[in-house]
């Protein structure tokens, strides 16, 4: 869960908050609703966390309630994680 | 008939088919065009009982859904004008719109009431008008089901009213970004946005069949092309509201359902639809006309889009919002040659507009030759709300004719017409929306713990346009880079909000003491390419 979190806090802070300490972007930090990224910014981290983490975000994944801060995203990634595995395992 | 009046549209198909649908929402919603005729109709009629009318203007702040077409038609039949709020932009930036061009009164949901403007101004309206029905807490609030309700369904003004001088009276005001910090309202009359219109029907030859999109948000100009085009031809028109604007999966799944014919939208828009709204599972084959503007669109999303949907004729749409959507337009042809690397240009003028490439001194440029485009003709602005001096720096006469300077940097070559080439002053393109740089300064030297500010602009490949913030703070005073970013979306629109936020010890100055840009653009690539 934590290496989660930090590959996405790393990104974030890559892409749309260069300069910034990394302290200050906490795991309940939010990212959509205070303006800290856009609607577009949160297609792109979307999009990276699907490629990073080999899962699938369908429409509700990606919805701001949701997707709002760095804690909330790490655990759908989980529960995707674990659902795919589970998945496959039963193949 | 000739139409003097944009509700002249409604009221036509109305009648010749009161029960073709007119509107649909993303809720599922919709409106005949008998209905929209009748709510319009009694909503105007609540107005006018108001003392609402000819000379006055209506705030509009709603979601996109079919009660804002019902709004719009409403006041446009009161005789007044609509002044269309972003219902998610920062309520102060609101407030300062409505109060600038003193509406008489307003038509908004609940949760965006604090942008009735303070004081006197607030308390002097003559009536707001709430969507949702819960109870009013703010005297003066009538709730939309009752305004519709109206016992008086007459139609308070008459359309066809020869009195009714088209030339001056005003469809709407659309506020732009200004470089003073204070947004300005680009007034437009009925007779600007018919000459629009009836040159359309003309153009891309619409019919009661057509399904059309409408993507923009009704403050953005562009929406007058979806809106009243296909209300005049007995179309269908699509509502696209904000949030499933911005979602390319669904907003694919959306054309493909509704088979929409007519799409009209920024670049970005389609960029984001062919990258993450997986087009080659959609049957999209319905659509039939593309039509983009209001930046560059890369040739190659482009080709993948004609190969995607080879059924489109697409158009490179071009117009400041002072000049009613579109005063340029190029067709893109059928097939993309292979070898073409440079993005299609913004074409010739529509036939009622007259075109100009000026130096900074108002002399022509020879043929070729890079030059400010001056465009003239029945759908050019009678000017800005309240704004003499920006009036008299943009609208000028020549020769006996009116003419506004676009600020746009064009040449022209007789084969392909206007090549768009960028702009000398401080105004940015960023999805299509305008952004004064200087607005985003204004808003940043609110900050208390700001000392200067200094907002600069870079073309970025992948992003369109990079923004970036240099600021000196007082002593000791630095905020984090995470607070600048709230701050900014508390003050202004998503799109104006900085990419970058740079600290720096002191802005490097001119040799007379005037913060120089220029050495900034220098720190900018600089601090980019790290």
């Amino acid at each position: 869960m934590e290496d989660i979190k930090e590959t996405i806090r790393q990104f974030i802070l890559k892409t749309y908050l260069p300069g910034e300490s990394p302290d200050n972007l906490r795991d309940d930090t939010p990212l959509l609703t205070s303006g800290i990224i856009d609607s577009l910014g949160g297609l792109t981290v979307a999009s990276f966390v699907e490629r990073q983490f080999g899962i699938e975000l369908d429409v509700q994944d990606t919805a701001a309630e949701r997707f709002n801060r760095i804690q909330d995203i790490a655990a759908t990634v989980e529960r995707k994680t674990a659902a795919k595995l589970q998945g496959d395992a039963a193949r | 008939m000739t139409v003097r009046h944009l509700a002249h549209y409604l009221q036509e198909s109305a009648r010749r088919d009161p029960k073709a649908v007119a509107v649909v929402d993303a809720g599922g919603a919709q409106l005949t065009y008998g209905e929209l005729e009748a709510r319009s109709g009694a909503l105007a009629a609540f107005l006018g009982a108001r003392g609402v009318g000819r000379g006055d203007r209506v705030g509009i702040v709603l979601p996109k859904d079919v009660r804002a077409v019902v709004a719009i038609f409403g006041v446009l039949k009161s005789g007044a004008a609509y002044v269309p709020v972003d219902a998610t932009a920062p309520a102060e930036r609101g407030r300062r719109i409505l109060t600038d061009c003193e509406i008489g009164a307003l038509i908004a949901d609940r949760g965006s009431l604090d942008m009735v403007p303070e004081g006197d101004a607030g308390a002097r309206l003559a009536a707001i008008v709430v969507t949702d029905d819960e109870p009013a807490d703010r005297p003066n609030v009538t709730e939309w089901s009752q305004a519709l309700n109206s016992t008086n369904l007459a139609n308070p003004t008459n359309l066809t009213d020869p009195t009714n001088p088209s030339e001056t009276s005003l469809a709407y005001i659309l506020y732009t970004s200004g470089s003073t910090g204070m947004p300005k309202g680009v007034t437009i009359t009925h007779a600007n946005a018919i000459t629009f219109i009836d040159w359309c029907s003309d153009a891309f030859a619409p019919t009661a069949a057509d399904r059309f999109s409408s993507h923009p948000p009704f403050h953005f100009d562009p929406s007058i092309f979806d809106l009243f085009l296909s209300i005049k031809h007995g179309a269908t028109v699509y509502l696209i509201p904000d949030d499933l604007g911005k979602n390319p999966k669904e907003l694919a799944r959306f054309l493909a359902q509704h088979r929409l014919t007519i799409w009209t939208s920024t670049p970005s828009t389609l960029i984001l639809m062919l990258q993450f709204g997986e087009l080659a599972v959609h049957n999209c084959s319905s659509v039939r006309q593309v039509g983009f503007g209001g930046e560059v669109f890369p040739i190659k999303h482009l080709r993948t889009l004609q190969r995607l949907w080879p059924g489109a004729v697409l158009y490179n749409m071009y117009g400041p919002t002072e000049t009613t959507t579109m005063c340029t337009v190029g067709r893109v042809p059928d097939v993309i040659p292979d070898d073409r690397t440079e993005p299609y240009p913004i074409g010739f003028p529509c036939s009622y507009c007259g075109a100009l490439v000026l130096d900074d001194d108002g002399g022509e440029v020879a043929n070729g030759e890079e030059g400010l485009l001056h465009v003239s003709g029945p759908s050019v602005s009678p000017g800005y709300w309240k704004r003499p001096e920006e009036n008299a720096r943009a609208f000028h006469v020549r020769d006996g004719v009116r003419w506004y300077n676009t600020g746009d940097v064009v040449r022209w070559n007789d084969a392909e017409g206007f090549t768009y080439a960028g702009r000398r002053d401080r105004m940015v393109k960023r999805r299509g929306f305008r952004i004064e740089l200087g607005e985003i300064e204004r808003a940043l030297y609110q900050h208390p713990a700001i000392e200067e500010a200094a907002v600069l602009s870079m073309a970025d490949v992948e992003m369109g346009v990079t923004i970036a913030a240099f600021l000196h703070c007082r002593a000791a005073e630095t905020p984090s880079i995470i607070e600048m970013k709230v701050y900014c979306a508390s003050k202004l629109p998503t799109y104006m909000s900085p990419d970058r936020f740079v600290f720096t010890e002191r802005l490097p100055r001119t040799s007379t003491d005037k913060i120089d840009y220029q050495a900034l653009a220098g720190q900018f690539q600089a601090v980019s390419a790290r």
